[in-house]
């Protein structure tokens, strides 16, 4: 059976899966807006306890990391490989640097007895139980999302060292991007509801 | 010249299936795994029945009757009903009927495949390991899934991977029918049960995720207390009957589109006549798929859900039944004037249109406000969707098996043998399930272990239904099977089918066509005098 | 329209157009951020319009949805569509009860 090349079909089955992506996270979306409508004051009180500046500077990261892959893209479609791996790397880093921060708030949290049926939650109203549920369930699955990707953008570093990926035969790497975009895009929707609720 | 795709391609045999990208293995595959379940599934229905033969306990304790409805349910529908004709006919048939090799993600089939059994393997272990088989229903409805100490997160873990085999085969389909069509076929020539796996493929896409984030949270809640859905902590169990439903009733129309296409392209092959109204038939399919992801709430009437809610959901339950409807009338008007072959594919599929009305017609009377109030959680309920799934999906299933049976694979059956069963089934699916709508009207609850003796006499004329039933499925399959060893080898057109399918050798070569044709007509031209 | 072999090139969006693009959503961020801290009626008011603007621009540009064709935007409104009615028909329960 002989495999056809057929980008835009390939383009196609990314936006779909992305499309899956969206409802997956969806949901979660939806209880947070059922549950803020319920509980607003408790919502906005559980915000204040997060930390704004890195919530500010992980969206500034990951809007740098799309950045630097957006880049990458137009280098390779320009023939410039060099570039090309070095921008992917930038992004790999910036990935890195979202999920040690991350690491670092998390665990802040933990240490204030911060999480599911932790001592501290246990005493709080049941808004914040929600928001708190909420939020490590949504930014552990995002960041889960950002591992994956990170792994698909280490896919696609080798593939351009190994020239698998380059001009005119770009489409993983057009589709690892599809991909990385929109979990940045969840992310620029999850530092309003969460970092900006109070 | 291409050789059969069922012959040896030299890999050995199990790498040769299992390893196998081609999207006729792939079906054949679901197939074998699906029949298998679906049997697993038949044997847990028998058993119930026969513990409702008796009051008090009759072979079981309560608990493990729980256990019972939900794995019946759990496999019939994620392992049997939801993959149903897509994953087997969709995925065989597919790529024959627009004129292509394969799908568009050949490589991405297996892997749905792959979801698939892995998914099936580890709902299965959930019924062995640890804390037994889930008794919550297959709706897994909070709280109590989250307080049960039966292995409710190894059976929804296994459901989240049964949905991303459908999300997977989903994606493809929408693709190959975009990307993958035969030069020539415009939208509008395209068979009509292409149609129909497209709409459905865009439910599988948008809806199934709904689910999976649904399941997720079961898990994180279980083994966390993240407190989304536990009252205890604040969570609204509402809340996960939306999000439950928003997948699983569009779910529904995931079952039974794909199997009102089929029955269009049975129908006029026999009746020798052109379908009445491809356009009516060919958007109803779209109509369902976006209408139906409206209504998910109508199984919530009785929750504590608004009257605003209600009256919305219930307005928008009775609108959904019009486009089935519509396919109603056209199957129906495509016989006026017909010169119709009663041969089995035929007779079962005219008794999907009997038995789907049936089905369809008390979904739109649960959809009333005040008769819900009555009915939800009765067994007519369970009779409702054991006509619409079993008397529609499945009945489809067994007229689509015997359809494309010669086609799949080279042999013919004996269509004594498919009538005999089908007597049976028909006889025994009326009585087990007519008997389960009165018991309903009259009040006996859904998912009891135990009946008043009111209820006696039906709870036994139904089980003995189930006999008649099964009886007639066994007959189905032993029919097949023999076709299967023994069979007359199949021609290429046994029906005088005139979509492309029936065009290639039976089974049909690797590549499926030596050239890829070129179309220039519809695929329903019987009867060239009537313009439709 | 069908085609085996697609290799549709879309022209590389420039890096002038990605790095202004780039620009203007930390702008946007540093807005949303200062109105948030305004009140909370600004903040929503902040999230419901520059949020969407934010990932518009990103599936615009970085994403290269404006330069897809119809039928792409189409499958993309269609599922963003979904998504609006399914948190909107919830809410004629939650917020009515």
């Amino acid at each position: 059976m002989s495999v056809h090349r057929d980008d835009l079909g390939a383009r196609i089955g990314m936006w779909l899966f992305l499309f899956t992506e969206m409802l997956l996270f969806g949901g979660l979306f939806l209880l947070y807006s059922a549950y803020r409508s319920l509980h607003p004051l408790e919502f906005h009180a559980a915000g204040s306890e997060l930390n704004v500046a890195l919530g500010v500077f992980n969206t500034l990261v990951l809007l740098t990391s799309s950045y630097t892959l957006a880049l990458s893209l137009t280098a390779v479609e320009k023939g410039q490989a060099q570039l090309a791996k070095r921008l992917v790397a930038a992004t790999i880093l910036l990935g890195t640097v979202f999920l040690i921060v991350k690491g670092f708030e998390w665990s802040a949290e933990f240490r204030h007895g911060i999480y599911p049926n932790g001592p501290e939650l246990l005493k709080r109203a049941p808004g914040e139980v929600l928001f708190f549920g909420l939020y490590f369930t949504m930014t552990g699955l995002h960041g889960l999302h950002i591992l994956a990707g990170m792994a698909l953008l280490s896919v696609a570093l080798l593939k351009l060292a190994k020239g698998t990926v380059k001009r005119g035969e770009s489409i993983f790497l057009e589709n690892v991007g599809l991909y990385w975009h929109l979990v940045d895009v969840i992310w620029i929707f999850l530092l309003p509801l969460f970092y900006l609720a109070a | 010249m291409n050789t059969n795709y069922l012959e040896p391609q030299g890999r050995g045999a199990l790498r040769d299936w299992i390893c196998s990208t081609d999207h006729k293995r792939i079906g054949v595959l679901y197939l074998s795994v699906m029949l298998t379940m679906f049997w697993v599934a038949v044997l847990i229905g028998v058993l119930m029945r026969l513990e409702q033969m008796t009051m008090g306990p009759t072979l079981m304790t309560p608990a493990t009757y729980n256990a019972m409805f939900t794995v019946h349910g759990v496999i019939m529908i994620f392992l049997f009903v939801l993959p149903g004709l897509p994953a087997v006919f969709g995925n065989f048939m597919l790529p024959l009927m627009i004129g292509a090799r394969d799908v568009s993600f050949p490589r991405i089939n297996l892997l749905s495949w792959y979801f698939f059994i892995v998914g099936g393997a580890l709902a299965v272990a959930s019924l062995f390991l640890g804390g037994g088989a889930p008794d919550t229903g297959w709706t897994f409805y909070v709280p109590f899934s989250l307080r049960t100490g039966t292995n409710v997160s190894l059976a929804v873990f296994a459901a989240f991977l049964l949905g991303f085999s459908s999300i997977l085969t989903g994606i493809n389909f929408i693709t190959t029918v975009h990307r993958m069509r035969a030069p020539g076929m415009t939208w509008h020539r395209m068979p009509l049960f292409v149609w129909a796996l497209y709409s459905t493929a865009w439910i599988q896409v948008i809806a199934t995720p709904v689910i999976g984030i649904t399941l997720l949270l079961v898990i994180l809640e279980r083994t966390f207390g993240i407190g989304v859905f536990d009252p205890a902590k604040g969570g609204d169990p509402v809340l996960y009957q939306h999000l439950f439903w928003i997948y699983s009733h569009p779910a529904v129309y995931v079952m039974i589109v794909p199997a009102m296409g089929a029955i269009t392209e049975i129908i006029p092959t026999f009746a020798r006549r052109t379908i009445f109204g491809y356009k009516a038939i060919a958007y109803s399919s779209i109509a369902i798929a976006a209408l139906g992801s409206l209504v998910w709430a109508h199984h919530m009437f009785t929750s504590g859900m608004s009257e605003l809610a209600n009256t919305v959901f219930s307005l928008l339950t009775f609108i959904v039944a019009v486009p089935s409807a519509i396919k109603v009338f056209n199957w129906t008007a495509t016989l006026y004037k017909g010169s119709t072959k009663l041969e089995a594919p035929m007779l079962y599929a005219l008794s999907f249109i009997f038995l789907f009305c049936i089905g369809g017609l008390t979904g739109v009377m649960q959809g009333a406000l005040a008769l819900n109030v009555h009915l939800h959680d009765t067994y007519f309920i369970v009779g409702h969707f054991h006509y619409t799934m079993f008397g529609g999906t499945g009945f489809a299933f067994f007229a689509a098996l015997l359809y494309w049976f010669p086609k799949m694979f080279g042999r013919t059956y004996s269509k004594k043998g498919a009538v005999v069963a089908w007597v049976h089934m028909f006889i025994g699916f009326n009585i087990l399930y007519g008997s389960m709508m009165l018991l309903g009207l009259k009040g006996m609850p859904r998912r009891y272990f135990d009946h008043l003796p009111q209820y006696h006499h039906l709870h036994v004329v139904a089980t003995v239904g189930s006999w008649i039933l099964v009886a007639g499925l066994a007959i189905y399959f032993i029919t097949l099977l023999r076709a299967l060893l023994h069979g007359a080898k199949a021609e290429a057109s046994p029906w005088g089918g005139l979509t492309l399918e029936w065009t290639v050798s039976s089974p049909p070569p690797v590549e499926n066509f030596d050239v890829i044709p070129t179309v220039t007509s519809s695929p329903y031209a019987y009867n060239p005098t009537r313009t439709s | 329209m069908t085609m085996n072999t697609e290799h549709a090139h879309i022209e590389p969006v420039s890096y002038k157009t990605i790095t202004t693009v780039w620009v203007v959503l930390l702008a946007l961020t540093a807005v949303l951020v200062a109105v948030s801290h305004v009140s909370p009626f600004w903040a929503v008011a902040a999230m419901l319009t520059l949020t969407p603007l934010k990932a518009g621009l990103v599936l615009y540009y970085f994403m290269h949805l404006k330069y897809e064709g119809p039928l792409i935007k189409g499958m993309v409104a269609v599922a963003l569509a979904t998504l609006v009615i399914f948190i909107s028909m919830m809410f004629l329960d939650i917020a009515f009860r």
